[in-house]
C-alpha cells in the first residue's frame, strides 16, 4: 500500500536532484547512467536493451500493482463492516478463475519474447575483434590481453584501502570513487566487440559492470565467455558481485574504454612495459600518464597514477639489497598482505595471526615461503606472485616491525616453486 | 457444534495431564506443548537472528567501516540467513502445524507423537552446534548460507559445526513432515474429505512432501562438502576433477522449494484470516489448492533461476526463465482468489486481519521483483545486489513472517483463553508496516543502481538508501517488543488478562477448532467429532451448506 507512495517520492526526490547530481558529481558517481536509483541505461545496445526490457517489466508491474492493490483499497474502503453489513454470498466461479489463469499468462509470453531474443544476443560470443581473459582472485583482477602478451593485477586504489580500513579515521566522502577505484584499470578500445574469457583462481568471483550489462561468475576450472561493444569513450565502474570471503567488498573494477587509435598507443607502451621488465607479469600506466611506470611487480604499484610515478624508482628490476627487498617487499605488502595482516603487522586474530614475532616468521624461511605459495586456512595461495616479489614480501615480514630473521633471496623461492 | 465441547471436556478428566516442571516440556508428546516449544524457540531464533541483522545494519548505516572486521560482518550475514530460515521461520511454521493440524482435522494429537518430541528437541542441540561457533578460534561460518564451495571449504574449526547442525536441522524437519504427512493422510475425523480440509492443513501437506523430497538432498550436499574438506574427495573441486557449479545446482534443487517451505504455510494462514474477518468463504478453494500444488511442482523445475550467471547453456537458461515466469500464474491466482474474498465481505480489521491484509500487499510486492528476477537478461544486472536482498525479504519478512504474527494473534485467545490487547497489537502492526518498508524498499533502488550483496560497506552514492534502511531497521526490531509482551501477557495473564472467552473467539471463525474451549484443553477430539458442514472451511454459513453440498 505504501508503494505508489514511495515510488512516487523517490521519482520525485531523484527528478529535483538530477540536475546538480549530473553538474557536481558525475565525475565520481560509480553507475552514472543510473540516476542513483535504476538500473543504468550504460553504453552498449546491450546494455540499453537490458534497461528497456526493465523497465518494460516494471510497468508491467505497476499496472498489475494498480489494478490488485485499486481493488483491495476498494474493497476495504467499501467492504468494511459498517458501509457494508450483510456479506455477499459467492465464492466460486470457474470462468473468472480461467480468465485470471489466462491473463497472466498472455502478459508473460508477451515479456518473454523480447527477453528470450536479448538473451540469445548477450550469449553470442563470435566474432570478437580481441580477447580479454580475467582471472579472479582473493581479492583482485588479473586481465590478461590475449595473444598481446600484456597482462596486469588490478587491485583498489591505495586511497580507498586506506580509507576503508576499520576505523581509519578518514572521511570516504573526501575519497574519490570510494571502493570504486582500482590502480590499473582494464582498457579496451570503443566500438570492437570484446570477448571476455572469466575464470578464477582459488573461489568463485563475479565480474560485473553495470554499465555494459556484463556479470559473469568467475569459477575454478570452468572459462565463461561474455562479450560487450563499448559505444562511447569513458571510465565505467563496477565490483565482484559474488561473495568470495572477508575482502569481497574490495575488489573493484575499473573498464577505461578508449578511442581505437588511443587504444593502440596503450597496448604498445604496455608491451614496452613487458619487454623493459624481465618478470612476466608487468604493470602497465593509464594512457594518460606520460611516463610508462613499468614496475617489475607482479604486485601493482600501490597507488593511483601519482603515488606510482613515486614509487617507481623504488622497484627497480633486480632488487636484491636488503633495503630494496625491504622497500620492493613493503610494496608487495601493502597491495596484497595489508588487508588482513593490517600495516603494523599485528593482523586480526584469530582469524588472521600478527606477524610481530610469530613462529612463522622467526622459523625456518622456508616453511613461511612455502605458506606464501601455497596458503593455509583462510590465507589464499600467492603463487601468482613472482620470485623477486615473494622473496621480497618475506624479507620484509621478516625484518619489518622490530622482527630481525634474515633475507630471502629470490632463488630461494624459486627452488621451492 | 455444541456437543463437540463437552465432547472433549469429559475425556479429558479420564486422562491424567501434563507432567508438572520441567520434566513436562522435556518428556511432552503432546502436540499442543511441543507446537508451544516449537514457537517459543523460533521467537528466541527471531531474537537472536535480530540482533544479528541489527549489526549489520549499524555497520551499512554510513559508508566507512566503523564497528566490525568485514570477516566478522560475513558471520553476520551467515548466521543471520542459517538463524532465521532453519531456526526462525521453519519452526514457527511447523509449531503452528503442531497446534493446529490436529485441531482442524478433528484428531487427538500427531500420528507420531514421540517422533514429535524427538524432532523439536534435536532443534536445540543444532543450534548449540551452530551458534558455539561465534565463539571459537576463527569465528562463525562466513562463506554465505548458500555454502558455495570452494569458499566455505575455506572454513576453519566451525566447519563439521556448521555441516553438522545442518544434518540436525534437516533430521528434525524431515521428522515433523513424516508427522504432518501420516497425520493428514490418516487421521482426519469422518466426514473431513480431502478437499474439506482447511487450507493451512492443505499447504501444511504439499510442505511436508516438499520437506521430504529437498532436505535430503541438503544432506547429501553438505555431507559431500564434509568429505571434500576432510576425507580427500574432490566432489566440488576443480583441481581434484570436481565441479563447483554441481553443488550450486545440488544445493538450489533444494533451496528453491525451501523457498516454498517458507512461504506455502503463509498462503495457508492467509486463506484462514481473509474469510474469517471478511465475513465470507475462501473464493475459489479448489483453485486455492490446486494452485498450490501447482506451485509446489514448478518449484523443483526451477532451481537454476539461482545461477543465471554461472555461464549455463542459453537453452538452459531460456528455460529456467520460461518455467520461473510461470510461477507467476498459480501465485496470481491466490492473490486474486483473496482479492475476491474480500470483495463485497463485510470486513473488520482486527490485528490478525491487519498482519493478513499487509501479507497480501507486501507479499505481492515481493512478487513483483520476483517475476522482474525471472527475466534472465536483467537478472545479470539484478543478480546478488541488494535488489535481489529486497526481493526476499519482502517474501520472508512482510511475507511469512507476517504470517506467522498474524498466526499468532489470531489463534492466541483459543491457546491461552486470555485475548491479546487490541491496541498494542494494532500499534505493532502500523509500526512493523511502516518500518519493514523503510527498512527494504530503499533496498531495490540500491540494488538496482549497483550495490552488491554481503559487503559491509559501499560507494558513497548509496548512503541515502542505506541510511534509510538501516533506520528502518532499528525501528522493526524494537517494534517487536509490542508483540512480545502482548502475547507473553496473555500466556501467563499479566496486566489482569481473564480467561473466560466463547469456543469460538472470532463470530466469522470457521473450523474444527472453534468448537473446543479457549483455552483449548490438554486433549482434544480424543473421540472424532460429528463435523457440521458448516464448519468447513469451504463454506461461509449454515445457509449456504446445501449449496455445497453440490459442490462436494
Amino acid at each position: 500500500m505504501s508503494r505508489q507512495g514511495w515510488r512516487t517520492r523517490q521519482l520525485a526526490r531523484a527528478v529535483a536532484g538530477a540536475g546538480l547530481a549530473l553538474a557536481s558529481l558525475a565525475a565520481s558517481a560509480y553507475t552514472e547512467t543510473s540516476g542513483g536509483y535504476n538500473v543504468p541505461t550504460g553504453v552498449t545496445e546491450i546494455s540499453r536493451e537490458v534497461h528497456g526490457l526493465h523497465m518494460a517489466i516494471f510497468w508491467v508491474c505497476v499496472v498489475i500493482g494498480i489494478v490488485v492493490f485499486g481493488a483491495m483499497i476498494w474493497s476495504i474502503i467499501f467492504h468494511r463492516r459498517s458501509k457494508h453489513p450483510k456479506p455477499a454470498d459467492f465464492h466460486e466461479s470457474t470462468t473468472v478463475e480461467i480468465i485470471w489463469t489466462a491473463i497472466p499468462f498472455v502478459i508473460l509470453i508477451a515479456i518473454a519474447v523480447p527477453a528470450a531474443a536479448t538473451l540469445i544476443k548477450m550469449e553470442d560470443t563470435r566474432n570478437a575483434d580481441l580477447s580479454v581473459k580475467i582471472t579472479g582472485y582473493q581479492w583482485k583482477w588479473h586481465y590478461d590481453y590475449l595473444g598481446e602478451n600484456v597482462s596486469f593485477f588490478s587491485t583498489l586504489s591505495a586511497e580507498s584501502n586506506r580509507a576503508r580500513q576499520l576505523k581509519s579515521g578518514i572521511d570516504v566522502n573526501a575519497v574519490p570513487n570510494y571502493l570504486v577505484d582500482v590502480d590499473q584499470p582494464l582498457v579496451v578500445p570503443v566500438g570492437k566487440k570484446v570477448r571476455f574469457l572469466i575464470t578464477s583462481n582459488d573461489v568463485i568471483h563475479a565480474w560485473w559492470v553495470p554499465e555494459i550489462a556484463v556479470k559473469k561468475d568467475a569459477i575454478p576450472g570452468y572459462v565463461n565467455e561474455i562479450w560487450t561493444r563499448i559505444e562511447h569513450p569513458g571510465t565505467y565502474r563496477g565490483v565482484c558481485a559474488e561473495l568470495c570471503g572477508r575482502d569481497h567488498g574490495y575488489m573493484p573494477i575499473v573498464v577505461r574504454a578508449l578511442p581505437e587509435a588511443e587504444y593502440k598507443a596503450w597496448l604498445t607502451k604496455a608491451k614496452g612495459g613487458v619487454v623493459a621488465a624481465a618478470p612476466a607479469v608487468a604493470v602497465t600506466d593509464v594512457p594518460a600518464d606520460a611516463a610508462p611506470a613499468a614496475a617489475p611487480t607482479a604486485a601493482p604499484a600501490p597507488a593511483a597514477q601519482e603515488v606510482a610515478a613515486a614509487a617507481a624508482p623504488a622497484a627497480a628490476p633486480a632488487a636484491s639489497s636488503k633495503d630494496d627487498l625491504m622497500k620492493q617487499g613493503e610494496a608487495v605488502f601493502k597491495a596484497n598482505c595489508m588487508a588482513c595482516h593490517q600495516a603494523n603487522g599485528t593482523g586480526l586474530p584469530p582469524n588472521f595471526p600478527s606477524l610481530v614475532g610469530s613462529a612463522v616468521v622467526k622459523g625456518p624461511a622456508e616453511a613461511q615461503i612455502a605458506q606464501v605459495i601455497n596458503g593455509k586456512n583462510l590465507m589464499p595461495p600467492f603463487k601468482q606472485l613472482s620470485d623477486a616479489d615473494i622473496a621480497a614480501v618475506v624479507t620484509y615480514t621478516r625484518n619489518a616491525w622490530g622482527n630481525s630473521s634474515g633475507v630471502v633471496a629470490p632463488s630461494q623461492v624459486a627452488a621451492q616453486r | 457444534m455444541a456437543q463437540h465441547d463437552t465432547h472433549a471436556d469429559h475425556t479429558h478428566d479420564d486422562h491424567h495431564g501434563p507432567d508438572k516442571g520441567i520434566m513436562r516440556w522435556i518428556k511432552t508428546t503432546n502436540h499442543k506443548d511441543l507446537g508451544t516449544l516449537y514457537l517459543f524457540f523460533a521467537f528466541t531464533m527471531f531474537f537472536i537472528g535480530g540482533l544479528m541483522s541489527l549489526v549489520i545494519r549499524a555497520e551499512l548505516f554510513h559508508p566507512g567501516l566503523q564497528f566490525v572486521d568485514p570477516e566478522f560482518f560475513n558471520q553476520m550475514t551467515t548466521m543471520h540467513a542459517l538463524v532465521m530460515i532453519f531456526g526462525g521461520v521453519m519452526p514457527a511454521f511447523v509449531g503452528l502445524a503442531n497446534w493446529m493440524v490436529p485441531m482442524m482435522i478433528g484428531c487427538s494429537d500427531l500420528a507420531l507423537p514421540r517422533v514429535n518430541n524427538w524432532g523439536f528437541w534435536i532443534l536445540p542441540f543444532a543450534f548449540s552446534l551452530l551458534l558455539s561457533t561465534l565463539f571459537m578460534d576463527g569465528g562463525a561460518p562466513a562463506g554465505g548460507w548458500t555454502m558455495y564451495p570452494p569458499l566455505v571449504l575455506q572454513t576453519g574449526n566451525a566447519f563439521p559445526f556448521l555441516i553438522f547442525a545442518v544434518h540436525l536441522m534437516g533430521i528434525s524437519s524431515i521428522t515433523g513432515a513424516i508427522n504432518v504427512v501420516v497425520t493428514i493422510l490418516n487421521m482426519r475425523a469422518p466426514g473431513m474429505t480431502l478437499l474439506k480440509m482447511p487450507l493451512f492443513v492443505w499447504t501444511w501437506l504439499i510442505t511436508a512432501y516438499l520437506l521430504i523430497a529437498v532436505m535430503p538432498v541438503l544432506a547429501g550436499a553438505v555431507t559431500m562438502l564434509l568429505t571434500d574438506k576432510y576425507f580427500g574427495t574432490s566432489f566440488f573441486t576443480a583441481s581434484g576433477g570436481g565441479d563447483p557449479v554441481m553443488f550450486q545446482h545440488i544445493f538450489w534443487f533444494f533451496g528453491h522449494p525451501e523457498v516454498y517451505i517458507m512461504i506455502l504455510p503463509a498462503f495457508g494462514i492467509v486463506s484462514t484470516i481473509i474469510p474469517t474477518f471478511a465475513r465470507k468463504a475462501l473464493f475459489g478453494y479448489d483453485s486455492m489448492v490446486y494452485a498450490t500444488a501447482s506451485i509446489a511442482f514448478l518449484s523443483f523445475i526451477v532451481w537454476a533461476h539461482h545461477m543465471f550467471t554461472v555461464g549455463m547453456p542459453l537453452a538452459g537458461e531460456l528455460f529456467f526463465m520460461f518455467a520461473t515466469m510461470l510461477i507467476a500464474v498459480p501465485t496470481g491466482v491466490k492473490v486474486f482468489n483473496w482479492v475476491a474474498t474480500m470483495w463485497k465481505g463485510s470486513m473488520t480489521f482486527e490485528t490478525p486481519m491487519l498482519f493478513a491484509l499487509g501479507f497480501v500487499f507486501l507479499f505481492t510486492i515481493g512478487g513483483f521483483s520476483g517475476l522482474m528476477l525471472a527475466i534472465t537478461p536483467v537478472d545479470f544486472q539484478y543478480h546478488d545486489t541488494y535488489f535481489v536482498v529486497a526481493h526476499f525479504h519482502y517474501v520472508l519478512v512482510p511475507g511469512a513472517v507476517f504470517s506467522i504474527i498474524a498466526a499468532v494473534y489470531y489463534w492466541i485467545p483459543k491457546w491461552t483463553g486470555r485475548m491479546y490487547n487490541e491496541f498494542w497489537g494494532k500499534t505493532h502492526f502500523w509500526l512493523s508496516a511502516i518500518f519493514i518498508n523503510l527498512t527494504f524498499f530503499p533496498q531495490h533502488f540500491a540494488g538496482l543502481a549497483g550495490m552488491q550483496r554481503r559487503v559491509p560497506d559501499y560507494a558513497v552514492q548509496f548512503t541515502d538508501w542505506n541510511v534509510m534502511s538501516s533506520i528502518g531497521a532499528f525501528g522493526f526490531f524494537v517494534s517487536q517488543f509490542i508483540f512480545i509482551f502482548n502475547m507473553l501477557a496473555s500466556c501467563f495473564g499479566w496486566f489482569g488478562r481473564k480467561q473466560g472467552l466463547p469456543d469460538r473467539v472470532w463470530e466469522g471463525a470457521h473450523g474444527l477448532e472453534w468448537t473446543v474451549p479457549s483455552p483449548a484443553p490438554y486433549h482434544t477430539f480424543e473421540d472424532p467429532p460429528q463435523i457440521a458442514d458448516a464448519e468447513l472451511t469451504a463454506v461461509h454459513d449454515e445457509s449456504d451448506a446445501l449449496d455445497h453440498h453440490k459442490l462436494a
